[in-house]
C-alpha cells in the first residue's frame, strides 16, 4: 500500500510515543501506580480547559494540570487520611468534571475537539508536533536514564534506597513530570480514555519474557513501537479508529505473551533442575 | 572503617509524637564498632520508628541523633516484597544503589552461604535466602554499621540458629558494629553484647543477663520469657564467664525453650 505523508507522520508519531511510554509504564506496574496515571490522564481534559482560558496551548495546560494532579496526589497521600484509591476516585472525577464544566462555560462546544481528545486523532499531527513528540521523547528517556537506578531502587524499598543516600523525593517528581509528558503526548495518539494503555499495557506484555528491570523496560519501549506502528497500519487496513487500534493490538501482544509464560517458566525450572 | 570507636549511632532522649500518641519517649541508644546491641520491644513499641530514625530517616520531635557521615550504614530492612510484576534477579538486586563488580557480589553471597543464589529470581527465594541475599547486599558496602531489622523475619526455627551464628560470624571477621532489631527473645540473648529493650521508653538495657533479671524486662515479657532466656544464655557460659551449672540440661532442652520462645514472640 502507498502511504501517504500523513499517515508516515502520524506512524512516527505513534512510534516515538510508544518508545517512551513502555519504559515509563514499568513503574506504574511495579509501584502498583496504574490508577495513578488513570488519574492523572482524567485530569487531561481540566488542562485543555485551563490551557484554552490561558490561551496557551491545550497539550502544555495538559502537561502542566496531570503534573499538579500528581503532586496533589502525592501530598495528600500525606496528609489525609484517607485511602489511596478514595482519593484517586476523587480527584480522577473531580478534575474531568471539572474541565467538562469549564469548557462548557467559555463556548466551547462538545463537537469534534471532545472526541478528538477523549480517543486520540493522530492522524491529524503535524511535522512541528512529530519534532516536539521526538526531541520531548528523545529529552524524556535520557532523563529517565538518569534516575533510573535510584527509582528501581526506590519500588524494592523506599527507606532502604533513602538510607543508601538515594534522592527520593526528587526521582519521584521527575517520574511524575515524565508521565505528565507522556500523558499530553499519549492523548495525541490514542487519547484520554486510552492513554494509560499505552503506558501499562506494553510494559505487562514484556514481563513475561524478563528477568530484570532493565529487559523489561527495554522490551517494553519495542512491543510500545511494535504496537503503535502496527495498530496504526491496521487501522488503516480495517479502517477502524486509530487510537483503539493501537490498544487492541498491544492487548493481543500481551495476550500472546501470557502463553509464552509458563513455556519459559517450565523451560527455566527445567535448567534449575538439571544444575 | 575510619568510625569513631566510641559510637557509630547515637540517639540522646529523642521523643516522637504522632496523632497524640507517643511513640517514643526519651529514648538513648548507641551502638559502638565491634558491638551487638539487640532492641527488643513487644510489637507496636516502637522499635521501626527508632530504627529509622537512627538511618536518619525519620526527624525526633526532640532529642538528637548522631551518625557521622564517615559511618557507612548496611540496612537489612524488615520487608522486601518484589510483587509478581517486577523481574529481579538476585545478581541485580545486589547492584541496587551501587554497582559492584561481579566478584565483589559473588564474595558477598559466598560470605552469606548463599553463592548458588546469583542468578535465582529473587521473588522466588523462601524467607530465609532472601534474608541471606539482603544481608550479602549490606555487606558489599563494606559497612561500619549493620541494622538488621527482624533478621530471622520468614526464617524457620532451625535456620535461626544458623542466621545468628552467621551474624556473630560476620561480626567477628568484619569487625562492625550491629544493631539487630528482634521481638523474638531466646536466642538473640546469647548473642548479643547489650541489650536495649524498648516499650515507648526505655525499659532496662544492659548485658543479656542482667536485663532478663530486670523487673520491667519480667513485667514486659512475662517470666517466662525470662526463663527461656535463661537457658539460652548459658549456651555461651563458656564465653561470658558466668556460672554453667546448668548448662547439662540445656542441650536437652533446646527444642522446648524454643518452642516456649515461639509462643512468647508471637504472643
Amino acid at each position: 500500500m502507498v502511504l501517504d505523508d500523513f499517515f508516515i507522520r502520524s506512524l512516527l508519531v505513534s512510534a516515538g510515543i510508544g518508545c517512551v511510554a513502555g519504559p515509563l509504564g514499568c513503574f506504574l506496574l511495579w509501584r502498583r501506580m496504574a490508577y495513578f496515571g488513570d488519574t492523572m490522564a482524567h485530569s487531561a481534559l481540566l488542562g485543555i480547559a485551563v490551557g484554552t482560558l490561558l490561551g496557551i496551548k491545550p497539550l502544555a495546560g495538559v502537561f502542566a494540570i496531570a503534573f499538579a494532579t500528581a503532586l496533589l496526589l502525592l501530598a495528600l497521600q500525606k496528609a489525609v487520611r484517607l485511602s489511596s484509591d478514595t482519593l484517586l476516585g476523587l480527584l480522577s472525577h473531580s478534575t474531568l468534571a471539572l474541565g467538562l464544566v469549564i469548557l462548557a462555560m467559555s463556548g466551547h462546544a462538545y463537537g469534534h475537539d471532545l472526541l478528538s481528545y477523549l480517543f486520540g486523532d493522530v492522524l491529524a499531527v503535524t511535522w512541528s508536533d512529530l519534532v516536539l513528540v521526538w526531541v520531548g521523547g528523545f529529552v524524556c528517556l535520557i532523563v529517565l536514564m538518569q534516575v533510573w537506578h535510584p527509582l528501581v531502587a526506590i519500588t524494592v524499598h523506599e527507606d532502604l534506597a533513602r538510607a543508601e543516600g538515594a534522592p527520593v523525593v526528587r526521582c519521584q517528581v521527575i517520574y511524575m513530570l515524565l508521565v505528565a509528558g507522556a500523558v499530553a503526548a499519549g492523548m495525541k495518539v490514542v487519547g484520554m480514555l486510552l492513554v494509560v494503555a499505552l503506558l501499562v499495557i506494553p510494559a505487562a506484555a514484556a514481563r513475561s519474557f524478563s528477568r530484570t528491570p532493565e529487559q523489561m523496560a527495554m522490551l517494553a519501549a519495542v512491543i510500545g513501537i511494535v504496537s503503535c506502528s502496527s495498530g496504526l497500519l491496521s487501522s488503516l487496513a480495517f479502517d477502524t479508529p486509530s487510537g483503539p487500534s493501537i490498544v487492541v493490538v498491544a492487548m493481543l501482544i500481551f495476550l500472546a505473551s501470557l502463553t509464552v509464560r509458563p513455556l519459559t517458566r517450565a523451560f527455566g525450572s527445567r535448567q534449575v533442575r538439571s544444575s | 572503617m575510619t568510625a569513631d570507636r566510641a559510637a557509630l549511632v547515637e540517639a540522646r532522649g529523642v521523643s516522637f509524637r504522632r496523632n497524640g500518641r507517643e511513640i517514643l519517649d526519651q529514648v538513648d541508644i548507641s551502638v559502638g564498632l565491634g558491638e551487638v546491641v539487640t532492641l527488643i520491644g513487644p510489637n507496636g513499641a516502637g522499635k521501626t520508628t527508632l530504627v529509622r530514625m537512627l538511618l536518619g530517616l525519620l526527624q525526633p520531635d526532640s532529642g538528637s541523633v548522631h551518625l557521622p557521615s564517615s559511618v557507612c550504614v548496611g540496612y537489612v530492612p524488615q520487608y522486601v516484597h518484589f510483587g509478581p510484576v517486577m523481574p529481579m534477579s538476585v545478581a541485580r538486586m545486589m547492584a541496587l544503589t551501587r554497582r559492584p563488580a561481579r566478584v565483589e557480589i559473588e564474595a558477598a553471597l559466598e560470605e552469606t552461604g548463599s553463592g548458588h543464589l546469583l542468578e535465582a529470581n529473587a521473588a522466588d527465594l523462601s524467607g530465609g535466602e532472601l534474608r541471606r541475599v539482603l544481608l550479602a547486599r549490606a555487606l558489599l558496602r563494606s559497612p561500619d554499621l549493620l541494622v538488621l531489622d527482624e533478621p530471622v523475619q520468614g526464617v524457620d526455627y532451625l535456620g535461626e540458629a544458623d542466621m545468628y551464628a552467621l551474624i556473630a560470624h560476620i561480626v567477628a571477621r568484619r569487625g562492625c558494629g550491629v544493631l539487630m532489631v528482634s521481638h523474638d527473645l531466646h536466642i538473640v540473648m546469647a548473642a548479643t553484647d547489650r541489650v536495649v529493650c524498648i516499650n515507648h521508653h526505655i525499659c532496662c538495657s544492659g548485658v543479656p543477663q542482667e536485663v532478663v533479671k530486670d523487673g520491667n524486662f519480667l513485667h514486659l515479657f512475662g517470666s517466662r520469657a525470662g526463663v527461656v532466656t535463661a537457658v539460652y544464655q548459658h549456651d555461651h557460659d563458656h564465653e561470658h564467664g558466668l556460672s554453667g551449672e546448668v548448662s547439662a540440661t540445656v542441650r536437652n532442652s533446646h527444642s522446648h525453650a524454643g518452642a516456649m520462645g515461639e509462643q512468647n514472640g508471637s504472643g
